[in-house]
């Protein structure tokens, strides 16, 4: 229908197609290229000797190790408490279902990072708050627990991942018809053999894929990490990158180290979309329907309160103890003290909103980041969607293939990548400026707008386009008129889901932040280094309050838009 | 002057082929319908009259003057055809009024903003929607709808409609009343329509002429529908026509008889000089009866469908339908039961050379 282009011209078509290549690859391919080239090629020749002895470093290949080790461990803790909580609040009489649902979906808000700093002060070995009343007040020789360990890392990604997994499995368990079920019921199988025989067959390709979305989650996962692993030495692999880089200040030998790491990681990310893919695509025609039925639910009986208790003191444990302790410490006059009202006050929250030029720098650039990347990767999203899903015009298997990179590239690996090509010397250098984690954004969040404007285009059918084409409309008039308004709230969506993630990015920004261009992730994650545990805390409950905020006023939106 | 001329015409997506010199015209100011089953590929050749698509060779003129013609390098945009097109699934706007909807085409071509009012109210009220200016298509029935789609196409005066199916989503009362009233509309405003279905009944109501497309999009006959349903020109089209009643003959001395038996076919004979032939009726082309003369047969299965009835007979092998009035058959005595001999007689049969019966065009 587009293919208006006379012959020997050059039609609106192919204008679309060639921008839309342009900017995945300046902001996307360039940059994972120069990764591949930096880390594969040296002095005009194929080197892989040289990559192979950096990995088998003692560091460089610990990282990697440690990498491994933790994404295994959160990803088995989280399908399992993910997949549990999931059955337990679709298939059974739990009571106040709608309300635990909502719950475990807040840690999908909450920065993992924050979460790692509050879970710091509350179990690092000395002087974190359970730890001290654990041998202070109840006499114990050892702390209860010592976060700064690999159990301390895995336990808190479980905290913060294990919703991937959740929402999946919710989704294929409330989806899945319930003949299937009773016809086995029907034929005589007990719950338990069905549950084993039917429901969890049937449900595996969700739980698959909210599985190795977490594990390429945790593996290229910065914060938590960082904030938790240091101490005792333990890097992974985006931790090492950083170090590496920070420490040399971009060292020839560091920015080689770094890029054969970030290849390992692209490489593995790949592998692991493309058997996400798969998983996907296996579970299409298992849950037939899209439609949501009544599901069969299991009486719990004698377990019910206790299962109850289990899911409240959870929610308590791991998403409102971390918060109020952030918001308690951020009051604090100085780090600890106990909390008792002559201690607590708001001086802390006034000092770094007004008074304190680090924090409110960081504040106004986030802000503005956040503002500008949500705004060009929208725009740009919703151009690159459209010629995906709607236009028939040659050449766009290049853009499709492009437009599967940034959903494999993770966040650190793109901040390699936009140092490689933004440091001069292809162009323009924008190293140690704010414009460089503004491109980084784009590239790190082009995968949201790209996911929610496609979804959006493919509601558009083509018949409304080319009923405008008929009525005379041109090409752009149809756009204008008809798509646009169409596909807004997805674009509106994009818009969201690129804005309120931007304020507390941190895997990014860490990466390129100079003096004056730290982001609020950056402030509360160099705060807490140097030593400002309440300012850091105060900025990380301001983050919170924002972000809650933000999520709350959409969701509230987005009920009064469906209903 | 409205016609479309389509010529040579070639079209195929990736290796399945959907047109191959595809000739056709439609003079100015008829209904032609394009019929065919469903996958034949005529929606295909109505988005290459609207511009949606490209062929690949051939030419395609409207109102004489060339549109789309890859071997001049001519292609014309589907805005610069001046046509009005309305779409199976209606394709009205849904973040638009009904207004709004059908002003759009004013709009685009900058008329001044009363005569754009007046010819959109006009239009709807010509579709019967007066006062359901205001309202969202959401808040409007499949039928509603479709009728905003139709005053759409209408409002720039085009002289050319191209309609895709637009009926098919209707139930089947609104769709009768709905073919009558695009009738009523093409003959009033004298413009040309080709209308694209799959629908027999509605392409023999609406038609000036019609012409029947088989599964590989080859066109098997182009005339009235009078031509088309009395003189169907081979074994496919009497058979999409309707239900059809096909009967194997075989050529014994100067006599024909059904199936391997060796009864006799009561009426007339082929005009060929083949030895096997099949004989085509309609189930009410078939006079029933308990005893007298014509094929003697065996009621296989009785089936009481309201106003009619319906048999099944077995004649020496072969099965044919036959239907009738269920107040004339009680009145003539003939209300038979699965296992009652029977004679059967015909009003008009249809011969139909062997080779060409095994033709089904693949429908």
């Amino acid at each position: 229908m587009n293919n208006t282009a006379r012959k020997g011209g050059v039609g609106a078509a192919q204008i679309i197609l060639g921008l839309s290549i342009a900017i995945l690859v300046i902001v996307v391919a360039v940059p994972v290229l120069l990764i591949f080239v930096n880390a594969f090629w040296v002095d005009g020749a194929l080197n892989v000797k040289d990559v192979i002895r950096i990995i088998r470093e003692k560091d460089t290949y610990q990282a990697l190790v440690n990498s491994l080790i933790i994404a295994a461990g959160t990803t088995t803790g989280s399908t399992i408490v993910g997949t549990f909580f999931a059955w337990l609040v679709t298939r059974t009489d739990l009571p106040y279902k709608r309300f635990m649902k909502a719950m475990f979906l807040v840690p999908f808000m909450l920065p993992s990072f924050i979460g790692a700093l509050a879970w710091k002060m509350l179990l690092s070995p000395r002087a974190g708050f359970i730890n001290r009343f654990w041998m202070g007040t109840l006499g114990f020789e050892e702390p209860l627990f010592n976060i700064y360990s690999y159990a301390g890392i895995v336990l808190v990604e479980i905290m913060y991942l294990f919703p991937f997994v959740f929402i999946q499995v919710c989704g294929a368990l409330e989806r899945m018809d319930p003949t299937l079920e009773e016809s086995a019921r029907i034929s005589g199988a007990g719950l338990f053999t069905i549950t084993r025989k039917i429901t969890i067959p049937l449900a595996l390709p969700s739980i698959l894929s909210g599985a190795l979305l977490i594990m390429l989650y945790s593996m290229a996962h910065f914060g938590t990490v960082a904030v938790l692993g240091i101490e005792n030495g333990i890097f992974n692999i985006p931790t090492l990158i950083y170090q590496r880089i920070h420490q040399s200040a971009g060292s020839f030998a560091s920015i080689r180290t770094g890029t054969v790491l970030a290849s390992i990681l692209v490489m593995a990310a790949a592998l692991i979309i493309w058997l996400q893919g798969k998983a996907l695509s296996r579970g299409r025609y298992q849950i037939i329907a899209g439609k949501s039925f009544r599901p069969m639910e299991l009486k719990l009986r004698a377990l019910r309160l206790p299962l109850l208790i289990l899911c409240l003191v959870y929610i308590a444990f791991t998403i409102v103890l971390p918060t109020v302790v952030i918001f308690l410490v951020g009051g604090l006059k100085t780090y600890g003290l106990p909390f008792t009202w002559e201690n607590l006050s708001l001086d802390n929250y006034k000092f770094i909103l007004f008074d304190y030029q680090v924090t409110r720098d960081a504040i106004w650039n986030s802000l503005s980041l956040g503002l500008g990347a949500a705004l060009i990767t929208m725009f740009a999203g919703v151009m690159i969607s459209y010629v995906i899903v709607k236009m028939k015009v040659r050449g766009k298997g290049v853009l499709e293939f492009l437009g599967m990179l940034p959903f494999s590239v993770p966040g650190s690996v793109i901040a390699l990548g936009v140092i490689l090509a933004w440091s001069g010397r292809y162009g323009p250098n924008l190293y140690n400026t704010v414009w460089i984690i503004l491109v980084a954004y784009i590239a790190r969040y082009m995968a949201f707008s790209l996911k929610a404007n496609s979804a959006a285009l493919e509601q558009v059918h083509d018949s409304l386009v080319e009923a405008a084409r008929a009525c005379g409309a041109s090409m752009w008039q149809a756009l204008k008129d008809i798509v646009l308004p169409l596909v807004r709230p997805g674009m509106l969506a994009a818009f969201f889901l690129i804005f309120l993630p931007s304020l507390r990015e941190l895997t990014v920004s860490i990466m390129l932040y100079s003096p004056t261009t730290r982001t609020i992730g950056v402030a509360i994650y160099t705060l807490n280094e140097d030593g400002e545990t309440v300012r850091s805390a105060a900025l990380a409950g301001i983050a919170l309050f924002l972000i809650i905020t933000g999520q709350t006023l959409i969701n509230r939106f987005a009920k009064g838009r469906s209903a | 002057m409205a016609t479309i001329d389509i010529q040579g015409v070639s079209k195929g997506y990736g290796s399945r082929r959907v047109h191959a010199d595809l000739n056709l015209s439609v003079q100015h100011g008829e209904c032609f319908t394009l019929l065919g089953p469903s996958g034949c590929g005529k929606t295909v050749l109505l988005r290459l009259v609207a511009g949606f698509e490209q062929p690949e060779s051939g030419s395609i003129r409207i109102n004489g003057s060339p549109v789309s013609d890859p071997a001049a390098g001519i292609n014309i945009p589907p805005d610069q055809r001046d046509l009005g097109v309305v779409f199976q699934d209606y394709a009205v706007w849904p973040h638009m009024t009904v207004l709004e909807n059908v002003a759009y085409p004013l709009k685009l071509a900058k008329k001044q903003r009363r005569e754009m009012e007046e010819r959109a109210l006009e239009a709807v009220a010509m579709v019967g929607m007066k006062g359901l200016e205001k309202r969202l298509p959401s808040e409007l029935s499949g039928g509603q709808q479709q009728r905003v789609a139709l005053a759409r196409a209408l409002v720039a005066g085009p002289s050319l409609m191209l309609l895709d199916e637009p009926l098919t989503n209707l139930d089947a009362n609104l769709r009768e009343e709905m073919r009558f009233e695009i009738k009523e509309l093409q003959r009033k405003l004298g413009i040309t329509v080709f209308y694209v279905t799959h629908d027999q009944e509605i392409a023999l109501a609406i038609s000036d002429r019609l012409a029947i497309m088989d599964g590989q999009g080859r066109v098997r006959q182009i005339g009235s529908p009078q031509d088309i349903f009395e003189r169907p020109a081979d074994v496919f089209v009497f058979n999409f026509m309707g239900i059809a009643n096909f009967i194997p003959v075989r050529r014994v001395g100067d006599d024909w008889l059904v199936g391997q038996g060796d009864q006799r076919v009561p009426v007339g004979r082929p005009d060929g000089a083949g030895e096997l032939y099949t004989v085509g009726c309609r189930p009410s082309d078939v006079r029933i009866a308990a005893s007298g003369p014509g094929l003697r047969g065996v009621v296989r299965r009785a089936s009481f469908l309201g106003a009619m009835m319906d048999y099944q007979v077995e004649v020496d092998g072969v099965i044919m339908r036959v239907a009738l009035e269920t107040h004339e058959a009680i009145a003539g005595g003939l209300m038979f039961k699965a296992g009652d001999p029977c004679a059967l007689n015909f009003h008009d049969l249809l011969w139909f050379d062997s080779v060409s019966a095994e033709d089904t065009g693949g429908a």
